[in-house]
């Protein structure tokens, strides 16, 4: 799960890692008192939605005046922001944070992200502040610093000074500010389950203070349970409808682009499913996981998703079952077609744990529309000519 | 032969009372496999299944000197079953159980690796020889004895793999699930060298998936160490970047982790590389004649 970054700055903020201050408003006129609260001379507004690049997008703009804040805001908030992480339909603005303005003397970047390899944290951090870290990475990796962190053993001065050598902090002061910083940061992380922090950038100030002018989280899904403070902070608006109609049912869903629904058991397979279509000349219209559990009415929800993109031209249901029993997916198949109209031809091929039952159940039911297949490839064969029209 | 577990292994259940451990440990005892026992806290001194139940994983391994465990436990507890085993002595840990926090994980897996304690999984459907020993939630029926390991990220992939080597005529020596999470115990490498070094199998089957870099690694250990032949398949060619596609562990990040670096590193080692499940049955064939 992910936040947006007035959230992520509410954690910092809580752990004591510095932010410029700022408030939430979901009106220019909110936006407006919000800027007299924080008073001075110079505001940000900036555009509160899950992805980054907001910048670049025109979501993040410099305001000079009360009147300035007021305009932007009112230009902000319902405005389609479209960004490299967006996808070209775009996201719209709900929320802007009013921030006040700080006088950059330095950019850096510094994240705490999962070392898969090292199976531990690993702190990156780079002088290469407000740029795109891929870039960097891909670039001039060498402007790169990553330092693992042992849980078992935690943050400690070693790591810090690591860090602060690598970047070429050479004050004393600023030395003690940076490793206070990442200290906490490293803290916040285990702490809330985090999968990831990117502060992009960091910012050194004209007073020699660092400072998080972005935040950037996200959270492992399978630790909400212990965190209901983090799980408050869902943005249902930020989510695919679909995709979460899908999961409220137990089944995991993702929409693509392509024109034969799935309908598969197991993420492996699943896409393995996809890859196959792909293979003979077919396009996935999506990603659907039934899961280990799946009965007729989860069947019929998957059915229900998945008709409801316009571009579907067949629909490709296979099954390996395991845990799964065929028969209940060929029941299921059947309540399906009672409970939603199901208007394109479904390919199901049922394999595994009591396929021979689920065969003749399908076979007795004699839908017109669902043609059986004996196998992986031969179902993904079928199932592209149908889409073709053959 | 076999790796790792055979008809002589004695094996006990975490969870053991629970229903999905109750239903999977019937059915593994079903199939042929030595369960002597299970843990359950607090129901220790009942029979269950017509096997002992104790209150902790030292009692169950003092009185019936099991050397595996099969967790079936709860997400937010698998990481102290984990640690419990590992303390206990027993010598692998095979865990089902899906959507175990990522942090508790690296604490297990660590401890686990301290006290020389092999762990498979979580989130991953066990270890089966084929015709002798299943730890695990697979349909065991599809497993026929034969000359081929594999190894699998996905759960339903593996059911497929076996599946298509068994129809092609050949059959499975061991077949592993290993887990799809971002944390996972016993890996491509390790396996890898356990078939390598099993005097049956002949042929290796590998099935991987987007995200993380474990098949890369795979890749440069078969160059080195492995002269069997590995046919491989990886999932999600077709995925978006980005995305989370059901495996905790199976996402894109920016251009890393994606299939098709892993297929091209996996060729250049000289794997038979396939680029749909469904040609995994005739590719072993290939390599095999």
């Amino acid at each position: 799960m992910n936040i947006h970054e007035y959230q992520a700055k509410q954690i910092f903020a809580k752990y004591g890692v510095p932010t410029p201050r700022g408030i939430i408003a979901n009106t220019p006129l909110q936006a407006v008192t919000n800027a007299q609260e924080l008073g001075g001379s110079v505001w940000v507004v900036k555009a509160q939605i899950h992805a980054g690049g907001r910048g670049l997008g025109g979501g993040v703009k410099l305001a000079r005046s009360i009147d300035e804040v007021k305009e932007l805001a009112s230009e902000i908030l319902g405005m389609t922001l479209v960004t490299h992480q967006t996808g070209p339909e775009g996201k719209l603005v709900q929320k802007v944070y009013i921030e006040e303005g700080a006088a950059i003397a330095d950019e850096l970047y510094l994240s705490v992200v999962l070392d898969r390899a090292a199976e531990m944290p690993i702190i990156m951090a780079s002088t290469e502040g407000g740029m795109d870290i891929e870039t960097v990475a891909h670039e001039t990796p060498e402007k790169i610093i990553k330092i693992q962190v042992d849980p078992a053993i935690g943050f400690q001065a070693y790591h810090g000074r690591e860090l602060v050598f690598g970047l070429g902090i050479t004050d004393k002061n600023e030395q003690r500010k940076m490793i206070d910083f990442a200290s906490k940061l490293y803290k916040l992380y285990m702490e809330n389950d985090a999968e990831m922090i990117e502060i992009n950038p960091l910012i050194k100030t004209e007073s020699g203070d660092f400072m998080a002018l972005d935040g950037k989280m996200g959270f492992d899904d399978s630790a909400l349970g212990r965190h209901p403070d983090i799980e408050d902070m869902r943005d249902i608006s930020e989510e695919d409808p679909d995709e979460r109609e899908a999961s409220q049912h137990g089944l995991s869903y993702i929409a693509l682009d392509g024109e034969i629904g799935c309908m598969v058991n197991g993420a492996g397979l699943a896409m393995g499913t996809m890859d196959t279509i792909n293979y003979m000349g077919g396009t996935p219209a999506n990603f659907l996981d039934v899961g280990g559990s799946a009965n007729a009415e989860t069947v019929a929800k998957g059915f229900e998703i998945i008709l409801k993109n316009p571009k579907v031209k067949a629909i490709f249901v296979n099954i390996f079952g395991g845990i799964v029993r065929c028969d209940r997916i060929a029941n299921g198949i059947l309540e399906a077609t009672k409970m939603v109209d199901v208007n394109v031809p479904v390919i199901v091929r049922l394999d595994g744990t009591n396929a021979p039952e689920a065969a003749e159940i399908l076979k007795n039911a004699n839908i017109d529309n669902v043609i059986a297949a004996t196998d992986l490839g031969d179902g993904a064969a079928k199932a592209v000519a149908a889409a073709k029209g053959e | 032969m076999s790796i790792l577990v055979n008809k002589d292994t004695k094996v006990i259940v975490q969870g053991f009372t629970g229903k999905e451990g109750s239903f999977h440990a019937e059915q593994c005892m079903d199939y042929g496999t030595n369960i002597v026992g299970g843990v359950t806290p607090n129901k220790g001194g009942q029979t269950h299944l017509g096997k002992p139940v104790f209150n902790t994983v030292k009692d169950a391994v003092a009185t019936t000197g099991a050397t595996v465990s099969m967790i079936f436990v709860p997400p937010a507890f698998v990481a102290d079953a984990v640690m419990e085993a590992a303390d206990a002595g027993i010598e692998l840990a095979v865990i089902i159980t899906e959507g175990a926090p990522v942090r508790d994980m690296q604490m297990a897996k660590a401890h686990a690796v301290k006290n020389n304690m092999k762990t498979i999984g979580p989130n991953c459907p066990g270890i089966i020889t084929a015709e002798e020993c299943k730890i695990g939630i697979m349909p065991g029926m599809i497993f026929k004895k034969g000359n081929v390991g594999l190894i699998s990220k996905s759960g339903t992939l593996t059911y497929e793999g076996a599946n298509q080597v068994c129809n092609e005529g050949f059959g499975i020596t061991t077949a592993v699930g290993i887990g799809g999470d971002p944390i996972i115990g016993l890996s491509y490498k390790q396996l890898l060298q356990e078939f390598q070094d099993d005097a049956e199998t002949e042929a290796i089957v590998m099935i991987g998936e987007i995200g993380g870099d474990l098949e890369i690694q795979a890749a440069a250990y078969i160059k080195d160490n492995i002269t069997k032949p590995v046919v491989a398949f990886i999932a999600g060619q077709t995925a978006p970047a980005g995305k989370r596609m059901g495996h905790a562990g199976a996402i894109i990040s920016g251009s890393a982790g994606t299939a098709k670096e892993k297929m091209d590193a996996l060729e250049a080692a000289g794997v038979k590389v396939v680029i749909s499940p469904a040609e995994i049955g005739k590719a072993v064939k290939e390599v095999l004649s």
